[in-house]
């Protein structure tokens, strides 16, 4: 966990008074409607459904025990007690009043956190891997990159008025579980030959209206230089992105109507100007951000318990929860453990007040009181001592988080949709719950393996449908709520964009749809160990559309013929 | 006269701004920011018709400022115009013309501007300020004093906090 120095405190600090200022010459009427808005969205307040949202960084996903204390105190004393953890490692809370966010965003900066930037048309909050810093296979530990990254783009006095948002993920996995490729910037840190650290950077990803994964423009690129390099792909964006549409507006319009070449060469020519002037980093300031993160003070352990390999073997319970919920550590004996927020009929993400402060304990007691949150939407401890796992369980039943569900169908991510969010076409939370509902038992979801199912009650993708193995998006066809199918998305290495099946579905049908395409994957895999997205990767999308509507034609196609030339 | 922001004070401004159809003959009254498309279709005659007086010209955020390069010393002025609030390539052009193309004469934004962007526009390197008819401009200068360090690199500050640190032994 990063502490901040006295720089770093000053400038959050900074950033409150400003926004007292800002609300109070609203509030006065001195300040215009649309004026504030933008300055307010910098500080991550829109105005929703029922009340301002409130959305607080989590830079990178990393979350100390006493901040997460503090976030319940928010939830209780100016919200309605709970908050909603996002896909971009944020929580969000959805009833603060406007009046009242200026002492929010204090109490916030008083544990080290802001909501500095996590909306409007700048760089957002720096996604990363949830393991960032303990997976086994990491190859560079990207939390020290995310940091430098995280300064960098903190009121950059260039890139504050951006064409549109602006979203960066760093791995340092050659498995990528920060979904890079479908960032503004997706940035791999990599080694060369010569064993040196350097950045793989792609550009152009993300979800939203055009999905589109995005292009590496840098095979590798040296640790020195990432922060000019950025200067310059921002710069190019900055000025020649398009500004007289907003939904043209997102890099990656201009990398496809440039082409990835091109806009490459850009930024090339630009940085040729940037490079090697005084941002480029140095290993002394890459040592005192490393130096300024609490390191766990681990110890030896031996690789295995016998008692705990003993209950796996006994107790079937326990043995899908370490085979869903646990996951590997670099350190020997040590694990990281998905606290799961997706037990049925919870909204995905949804965290109450009092189970802030438990799971804040669990961190304490577990996990050297540190914690990460997911863009899956769930919590991490991520050093906890494998002899601890069983006491552990106990503690994630007792919570409902301990759901073995990680990587399986239930496992949905969900946007808080129509319920809540002024943007959406439909309502996502209830659809969640009816799948996961109708997908209840643990030996039929173990059976169907890995999968993800990923909803969006609008276009804006918050629920990352076109990355799901299936995803479903609500769309609103005169006042109703209808939900178009795709399958074939994945986040990823091998990142796709999900295909749509045809004519979008009622509500009440989405389950019976997912349903058909389980059961077609069931009939079609030539092993268990063949995942639903790799029978769609082989047999294409055809027969799962023939599998759905083959069945379902005559029901409604009236209402379906209706909605294709609303969608079209 | 009008008022802006000059060097962090409130000042008279004794500038004329020409509209974007302005003639030659309206900038030869002297003192006249031209716009950038009358510079390029009539650069000669400007000069001509300023003899010994002074110019400026002024870009929209679409223009390139490297168009102006061979000209920068015959400004007093340049300016950048933010046609719509938000608009962050006045950002971006400030930068380059200081930065980049070595520009020392006074760098004026103006536009849809608040008092809330004075601070990043002046870390950009503009030196002048005209905002909105709705900004008192004298309480505006407490924004300059809004943030009392920055992490990167701009036209004010060349050495990133991590270099200022490092040589400070911070």
């Amino acid at each position: 966990m990063y502490q901040y120095d006295p720089i770093d405190q000053n400038l959050v600090d900074e950033r409150v008074h400003q926004f007292r200022g800002q609300t109070s010459r609203y509030l006065a009427g001195t300040l215009g409607e649309d004026e504030f808005r933008q300055l307010r969205l910098r500080n991550g307040l829109y105005v929703q459904r029922h009340a301002p949202m409130l959305r607080v960084a989590i830079p990178y996903g990393m979350l100390a025990s006493r901040q997460l204390r503090q976030l319940a105190l928010i939830a209780r004393r100016w919200d309605r007690g709970y908050g909603h953890f996002t896909t971009r490692q944020n929580i969000q809370f959805n009833w603060i009043a406007l009046k009242d966010a200026p002492d929010v965003l204090a109490s916030l900066a008083e544990v080290q956190m802001h909501a500095i930037q996590t909306s409007g048309n700048c760089v957002r909050n720096i996604t990363s891997d949830p393991f960032a810093g303990i997976a086994p296979d990491e190859v560079v530990d990207p939390l020290v990159w995310c940091e430098i990254l995280r300064q960098w783009s903190t009121f950059h006095p260039e890139f504050n008025w951006l064409p549109r948002k602006f979203k960066i993920a760093v791995s340092g996995s050659p498995e990528d579980r920060a979904a890079i490729l479908v960032h503004d910037i997706g940035i791999a840190a990599v080694r060369n030959g010569a064993g040196e650290t350097g950045f793989r950077v792609a550009v152009g990803g993300g979800l939203g209206r055009t999905p589109l994964v995005g292009h590496v423009i840098r095979e590798f690129l040296p640790w020195q230089h990432l922060l000019t390099y950025m200067d310059a792909i921002l710069r190019v964006y900055n000025l020649h992105g398009r500004r007289d549409n907003l939904y043209k507006a997102r890099i990656k319009i201009l990398v496809k109507e440039l082409g990835p070449e091109v806009f490459a060469r850009d930024v090339e020519a630009e940085w040729a100007h940037l490079r090697d002037g005084p941002a480029t980093l140095i290993q002394e300031e890459v040592d005192r951000v490393g130096a300024r993160f609490t390191q766990p003070a681990y110890e030896t352990l031996a690789a295995t318990m016998p008692e705990i390999e003993a209950l796996i073997a006994s107790d079937k319970g326990f043995a899908a929860w370490c085979r869903r919920n646990v996951h590997p550590h670099r350190v020997a004996g040590y694990a990281a453990v998905t606290l799961s927020l997706k037990k049925t009929g919870v909204p995905p993400g949804d965290a109450t007040a009092d189970e802030m402060d438990r799971i804040a304990a669990l961190a304490d007691r577990f996990s050297f009181g540190e914690m990460r949150i997911t863009h899956e939407q769930n919590i991490v401890l991520a050093d906890v001592r494998r002899r601890d796992l069983k006491a552990l369980w106990d503690e994630a039943k007792a919570l409902g988080m301990a759901t073995p569900n990680v990587g399986l169908l239930t496992n949905i991510i969900c946007c808080p949709g129509g319920d809540f969010c002024a943007l959406a076409n439909a309502r996502s939370i209830p659809v969640a719950e009816a799948i996961q509902r109708r997908f209840d038992d643990l030996d039929y979801l173990l059976d169907i393996g890995e999968i993800d199912l990923n909803i969006s009650g609008c276009i804006n993708a918050c629920g990352h449908h076109h990355v799901g193995h299936i995803g479903v998006l609500g769309v609103d066809k005169q006042g109703e709520e209808f939900y178009q199918v795709q399958v074939g998305g994945a986040q990823g290495t091998a990142a796709s964009i999900g295909k749509v099946l045809g004519p979008a579905f009622s509500q009440e049908e989405i389950p019976d749809v997912v349903q058909q395409l389980i059961d077609l994957y069931i009939e079609q895999r030539d092993s268990d160990a063949e995942r639903f997205i790799d029978v769609v990767r082989r047999i294409g999308i055809e027969p799962f559309k023939e599998r759905v509507y083959g069945k379902a034609d005559k029901k409604s196609q009236g209402g379906r013929g209706q909605l294709e030339t609303a969608a079209s | 006269m009008a008022k802006l922001i000059r060097n962090r004070k409130v000042v008279e401004d004794s500038w004329r701004l020409l509209p974007p159809d302005a003639t030659v003959e309206q900038a030869a009254e002297g003192d006249s920011i031209v716009p950038l498309s009358l510079w390029k279709s009539s650069r000669e005659a400007l000069i001509a018709a300023a003899g010994s007086g002074r110019l400026g010209v002024w870009l929209d955020g679409a223009d390139e400022p490297g168009d102006i390069v061979a000209d920068l010393d015959r400004f007093t002025i340049v300016a950048v115009r933010a046609a719509k609030f938000g608009d962050g390539r006045i950002n971006s052009s400030g930068r380059l013309l200081r930065e980049r193309y070595g520009y020392k004469g006074e760098l004026r934004a103006f536009g849809e501007l608040l008092r809330d962007q004075l601070l990043m526009l002046e870390r950009c390197g503009f030196d002048a300020f005209v905002l909105r008819d709705s900004e008192n401009l004298e309480d505006a200068l407490a924004a300059f004093g809004e943030f009392s360090d920055q992490y990167q690199v701009s036209a004010q500050e060349p050495q990133p906090l991590f270099r200022r640190r490092l040589a400070a032994g911070r």
